[in-house]
């Protein structure tokens, strides 16, 4: 059994397990954290953007002036923003029987794995996952064509040019493997590929292994999955949370007497309570508002928005900002509403049992009825005329590189009365804000990562006793800021498997049994017999039958009929089929009693003669030896083969076949 | 001989109060729950005092599952586990646990409210009931303990609704509650897959009829519908406010709204808005083209149809009026009936099942003089249309779904006996080996099954008989393979006869034999050993005989060897010597040699 990881991201991963005859590749994560050495993607011209100067080394000797572009110190590559897909050299896509999707973030690269590599397989996912990743997929691929930009910058990868370069873009790796979006062409055509499931159902993949997925708590939909045959049993953990959000909470008894288990997609921001951070998050924007300033909040179109609009529904009156207007801009905003509305079976207990009143499970429909939130699909059409100040503002992208909110950024950088809150947790702040140095607008980080941390992984480990972990190489030290904090890793016993982007691990695991069935004829001509006190053994002679990979034993075949006596003198001629060798034999052969059976059967005249290592036994009126030792029993008969067969059936009387 | 034994309590040759007791690997499910329309007295539920004569269900169940919303499905469900007393798990999915206790609470209300009956289950009862419910996804395994997990599947016929597989072991039944295998207008056809249940229990509802198209029977409805309008008349669709209902406004509207229609149309109880509220919150229960828009357009929002008020059924000029119940057996579309029924312009379209003993099965039946509650009789006037709209399957769909599923046997239930017949032969026919039953109520099938014994093979033993089959095993020369099955406690392992030794700390007792053959052959020695050597090439094909070059012949591993007599040096005598596990050749090689080399 082997894992391939073809990503070296913790919480986006792609690994590719191959256990018995399958090869399951689990999770297909899109590393998009390499947008941000790119220039934002204004939707309306910005001057200030265009009039970034060129770089060029201080030597003068390589300039790159039309690639990239300097600001602030900094050096940004001025070309469509590109992604980091999954590691396509490692093993032969082509060979994938199936794809578990875990989370709707962890399904971004599928169009990469899907499209134009020869893949053949199945891709399974519960129904949230695919709706709404659909949906952030469409984002994506909106938010880059709308926006054409027909330079596609490629010197500054050259590796001897990359050298040269300053800070972080210096130290970007794989930059080759780097890649445009996808189109929506091939998103359809990778989304055609998936099948749903439902928690708890057990899917069969080729008749060996069987994938089941569980709730993990994390977002609407998301999950863990079992991939277990009978003996053995992998669990792959990703992004799962034990807080109680929107989502159905995390089933983690399934997890329990794993060989192995996987552990991805721990929280980004292992040192921020998320309960804490949305307090923050509302005290500054209720501080922003009552100020005059508007508030800017970059973030996905699905997920944590959804409790950050829950919160928002609780605190807006109390607060007083029942009249500020609260605006959510995506060309997928009123579909992700919607769509929050209808997965009642993946919510929580409170929220489904809404459903039975009949009321929607969130109440960010009653926002939107009150006027209160409204959801617009770009900032141009609708939005530009209805558009109020000072606001709060939900937008993607919360890079930073593309979509409606780099707009805003362009348009409230500049006052110190605006806001912008960070909580998504996938970028760094900083890296993010880079481009739009020197900035006036004040910035607020909090970060809001539901996932596991290192505490409660900890007690999950304790709780379900897995007998190897494989984790990420990040997780099996300190994060590198925080090099003394050993409380921010995991540390087992047996220590974690780490792994990083293109490592190859052999798992632990000696398969011993496989399950087969014997066939109700077989079974019941079977004859047991005990052989020590509560174990009893049956030989069994049958034949095997494998049909997609399903074993199955049926009863030898009835050997042909006695042929008529015509032709039965040919018979002994015909040697024995090549097919029937005898059981084993075990115990031995006690010389009083066999001589007592030896006697009933008329034979009397016996010799015995003792050995070292037991008797020879002289029948003397038929010239026959019988050696009896402690493991083993060895006749000497010449020419009568009747006698011969008699002593063997009486020998046999003392011994247990196997 | 484990069997798996099956009586309905209900619906056995009959329609309404389904209710199925299934025994399977020592497991007892109660299928279903339901009430009988054609009834007001102690029939109305079926006869829990089959199951214990005194008191309480809990101990006899291990599992209630109602396979949807309908009464004649649910319906006695409180009388059951509140009157009678039943405390386990009760399984419905969650459409079916939002919407059964309103239709729950209406039937109440107008058993209790209406018609005065008194020892009736109370609104509290429901929802104490309620509380025992733990909701199904659609493909979703529920362990209901170790051995019992019970999975459901798209059913169709209404929202919500399931059929389920029950599973102990390698033993399984599949129950399909009312399915459709058509999509209609709101809903998804039921689908299952090749999961070869010992028995498939399916209603045949529709046992004889195969229905021509639904567009032709959508057609035909509106036609009627607008007909009747147009000459000013006022059109009755008694239907139950969920399920039908929705597929008909669904159709109405996009009709009105293409045809430019002015009359009004009308949905008779407060239940409407909150009903469609249901729709849209299930809306992933819905069809694939409903599922598709609805972002765009909610299908359940109507902007033709609106609510009802009583006062309406007097307004002169044409009307629509959706009204419950569907059987017009009393309530509001019974009232309006009653109104309506003396003007031969009206119209009354009946687009479902109607149970014996309900009004609707009196006017499909073709009587003109109704009888009334107080010795009035009521004269029909009015015209009456029969539309099958019900989402059950017909023949054709029933055929479809065993093929689906490919049972060993077939059950069928909620349907009438004379129909069932028809059908019985039908698959009999059809699918040669599947036996089809139809029991009556209280009548219990057994049917036997031969489970396969589930057992650990080691995989040594299963990779080497797969190396000995090769790439392309011939099935006309099977292999017999040997190994030895060790019981202990409850566990069964297969493994070879040296693992067994090795494992039960047992020793090996190797039995010989030697055998000494003397032969008259006038050669030296080693032209003996090849004459013997070329004599067994010959005989024994397909073994490996070989010619050793320390002057000994070897067949597979058995030894031979010639020396010639100390007296006579024509006598040679053939050593022979091979083990127990050798014994079927050794033998025969002894046999074979005594009668001498052919010349």
């Amino acid at each position: 059994m082997k894992l391939y990881c073809l990503s070296g991201h913790p919480t986006l991963p792609c690994n590719v397990l191959k256990f018995k005859s399958t090869t399951i590749m689990l999770d297909c994560g899109l590393d998009t954290t390499s947008v941000l050495h790119f220039l934002p993607l204004p939707l309306v011209h910005s001057p200030r953007l265009s009039k970034l100067p060129g770089w060029i080394s201080k030597d003068g000797a390589v300039s790159l002036e039309k690639e990239l572009k300097e600001c602030a110190g900094r050096v940004f590559v001025d070309s469509l923003p590109e992604f980091c897909p999954p590691e396509r050299e490692l093993l032969d896509l082509s060979t994938i029987d199936v794809i578990l999707i875990s989370n709707y973030h962890c399904m971004m690269a599928l169009p990469y794995i899907t499209e134009h590599t020869g893949f053949t397989g199945t891709v399974y996912a519960t129904e949230p996952t695919l709706q709404i990743g659909r949906l952030l997929m469409e984002e994506l691929v909106n938010f880059m064509e709308r926006v054409p930009k027909a330079q596609s910058a490629t010197c500054w990868k050259n590796k001897e040019i990359q050298r040269l370069l300053p800070g972080p873009v210096k130290e970007a790796v794989e930059v080759w493997t780097w890649r445009r979006c996808y189109s929506m062409q091939e998103v359809n055509s990778a989304l055609s590929k998936v099948q749903l499931v439902g928690y708890s159902q057990k899917v069969e993949l080729f008749g060996a292994v069987q994938v089941t997925p569980l709730s993990s708590g994390y977002s609407l939909g998301s999950s863990n999955w079992i991939i277990q045959s009978h003996y053995e049993k992998v669990s792959y953990v990703s992004g799962s949370s034990l807080l109680t959000t929107h989502p159905q909470p995390m089933d983690q008894s399934s997890l329990k007497n794993s060989d192995v288990l996987i552990l991805t997609g721990l929280t980004q921001i292992p040192t921020a309570n998320p309960d804490g951070m949305l307090g923050e998050f509302c005290s500054n924007l209720a501080m922003t508002i009552r100020a005059g300033g508007n508030v800017l909040v970059p973030c996905y179109s699905s997920g944590v928005i959804y409790d950050l609009l829950e919160c928002l529904y609780q605190f807006i009156d109390s607060a007083n900002l029942g009249s500020t207007p609260f605006y959510f801009i995506s060309p997928v905003a009123n579909s992700s509403l919607e769509f929050s509305q209808i997965f009642a079976e993946w919510l929580c207990q409170n929220k489904q049992s809404k459903v039975y009143l009949p009321e929607p499970p969130f109440p960010h429909a009653e926002l939107i009825q009150t006027n209160k939130l409204k959801h617009y699909p770009g900032i141009h059409g609708d939005f530009s005329n209805e558009f109020r100040q000072p606001c709060v503002v939900f937008t993607g992208h919360p890079s930073l590189r593309f979509g409606d909110v780099v707009h805003f950024m362009e348009l409230w950088g500049k006052s110190s009365l605006n806001t912008v809150i960070f909580t998504e947790p996938d970028f760094s702040y900083l890296d993010a804000l880079a481009p739009y140095q020197p900035l006036a607008m004040k910035c607020v980080y909090c970060p809001i990562d539901t996932r596991l941390n290192f505490h409660q992984v900890a007690k999950l480990l304790k709780e379900v006793q897995p007998l190897h972990v494989v984790c990420p190489e990040q997780y099996t030290q300190p994060p590198p800021t925080q090099s003394h904090r050993s409380d921010l890793m995991l540390e087992l016993q047996p220590p974690p498997m780490p792994y990083r982007r293109c490592s190859v691990l052999g798992l632990p695991f000696r398969r011993r049994y496989e399950r087969i069935q014997l066939l109700p004829e077989l079974a019941k001509s079977l004859v047991p017999s005990e052989i020590k006190p509560g174990i009893s053994v049956a030989t069994v002679s049958a034949v095997l039958h494998t049909k997609d990979n399903k074993h199955v034993l049926q009863p030898p075949p009835k050997p042909a009929p006695v042929p008529p006596s015509k032709k039965r003198k040919r018979v002994v001629e015909e040697p024995p089929e090549l097919v029937t060798p005898k059981p084993l034999l075990s115990g031995a052969v006690p010389l009083e009693p066999f001589l007592a059976l030896l006697h009933k059967h008329g034979i009397t005249e016996v010799k015995v003669e003792d050995t070292p290592d037991g008797h020879i036994l002289h029948l003397q009126a038929e010239d026959t030896l019988i050696q009896l030792e402690e493991d083993g029993t060895h006749i000497v008969c010449d020419s009568n083969e009747p006698l011969r067969a008699t002593l063997r059936d009486l020998v046999l009387r003392f011994l247990q076949k196997l | 001989m484990p069997e798996i034994k099956v009586t309905p309590l209900g619906a056995g040759q009959d329609v309404g109060r389904s209710c199925i007791l299934v025994s399977i690997g020592g497991k007892n499910i109660m299928l279903d729950c339901g009430m009988h329309m054609g009834y007001n007295d102690d029939r109305r539920f079926p006869d829990f005092s089959y199951i214990t004569q005194n008191g309480r269900l809990t101990e006899f169940l291990d599992c209630v599952i109602i396979s949807h919303f309908h009464l004649d499905h649910c319906g006695a469900l409180p009388y059951m586990s509140e009157m009678v007393g039943y405390d386990g798990p009760i399984y419905m999915t969650h459409p079916t646990k939002a919407i059964c206790p309103i239709l729950l609470e209406d039937f109440r209300k107008i058993t209790v409210d209406k018609k005065g009956e008194t020892n009736f289950f109370t609104s509290q009862m429901i929802k104490d009931c309620m509380k025992k419910v733990v909701p199904l996804n659609l493909h979703q395994t529920v362990q209901v303990d170790d051995e019992l997990e019970i999975k459901a599947y798209y059913a169709g016929h209404v929202l919500g609704a399931a059929m389920v597989q029950i599973k102990v072991g390698s033993e399984s039944v599949v129950y399909t509650g009312d399915y459709n295998m058509t999509p209609d207008r709101h809903l998804g056809a039921a689908w299952i897959d090749k999961c070869r249940p010992d028995i498939l229990i399916s209603e045949s509802t529709y046992a004889t009829t195969i229905r021509d198209s639904k567009r032709c029977r959508e057609r035909d409805f509106l036609k009627k519908v607008h007909e009747t309008v147009e000459r000013g008349g006022k059109v009755l669709i008694p239907v139950f406010a969920l399920g039908r209902a929705q597929e008909l406004c669904i159709l109405l509207e996009t009709f009105w709204e293409r045809m430019n229609l002015k009359a009004p149309i009308y949905f008779s109880t407060g239940l409407t808005e909150k009903a469609n509220h249901y729709y849209k919150l299930f809306i992933t229960w819905t069809n694939q083209k409903i599922r598709k828009t609805f972002v765009q357009r909610n299908m359940f929002e109507f902007k033709h149809i609106k609510a009802f008020d009583r006062s309406y059924a007097d307004n002169p000029g044409p009307m629509v009026v959706f009204a419950t119940p569907g059987m017009l057996h009393a309530g509001q579309s019974l009232q309006i009936f009653k109104k309506w029924a003396g003007n031969e312009k009206n119209m009354v379209i009946m687009p479902g099942y109607c149970v014996q003993g309900t009004v609707g099965h009196k006017l499909l039946s073709g009587q003109k003089k109704l009888e009334m509650e107080g010795r009035t009789t009521l004269e029909v006037k009015l015209q009456v249309e029969y539309m099958s709209f019900s989402a059950h399957a017909d023949a054709k769909g029933i055929m479809q779904l065993i093929r689906m599923a490919e049972p060993r046997n077939v059950m069928l239930v909620h349907g009438e006996a004379k129909k069932m017949e028809f059908l019985k032969d039908k698959i009999e026919q059809e699918f040669t080996g599947i036996s089809c039953f139809m029991p009556a109520n209280g009548e219990t099938t057994t049917i036997p099954t031969n489970p396969s014994v589930p057992v650990d093979i080691s995989l040594n033993l299963l990779k080497r008989e797969a190396a000995f089959g090769g790439p392309l095993p011939d099935p006309k020369k099977p292999r017999t393979m040997h190994g030895t099955l060790i019981m202990k406690d409850s566990s069964l392992r297969l493994v070879s006869p040296e693992q067994a030794l090795k494992e039960l700390d047992l020793n090996e007792h190797q039995l010989r034999f030697t055998c000494r053959v003397q032969l008259q052959d006038p050669y030296s020695d080693t032209d003996t050993l090849s004459r013997v050597y070329n004599h067994l090439k010959s005989v024994l094909k397909g073994y490996t005989v070989q010619h050793l070059p320390d002057g000994t012949v070897m067949v597979e591993s058995i030894v031979l060897k010639v020396s010639s007599s100390a007296e006579d040096p024509n006598t040679k005598v053939v050593l022979l010597s091979w083990s127990y596990q050798d014994e079927d050749l050794g033998s025969f090689l002894s046999s074979l040699l005594r009668k001498g080399l052919p010349p």
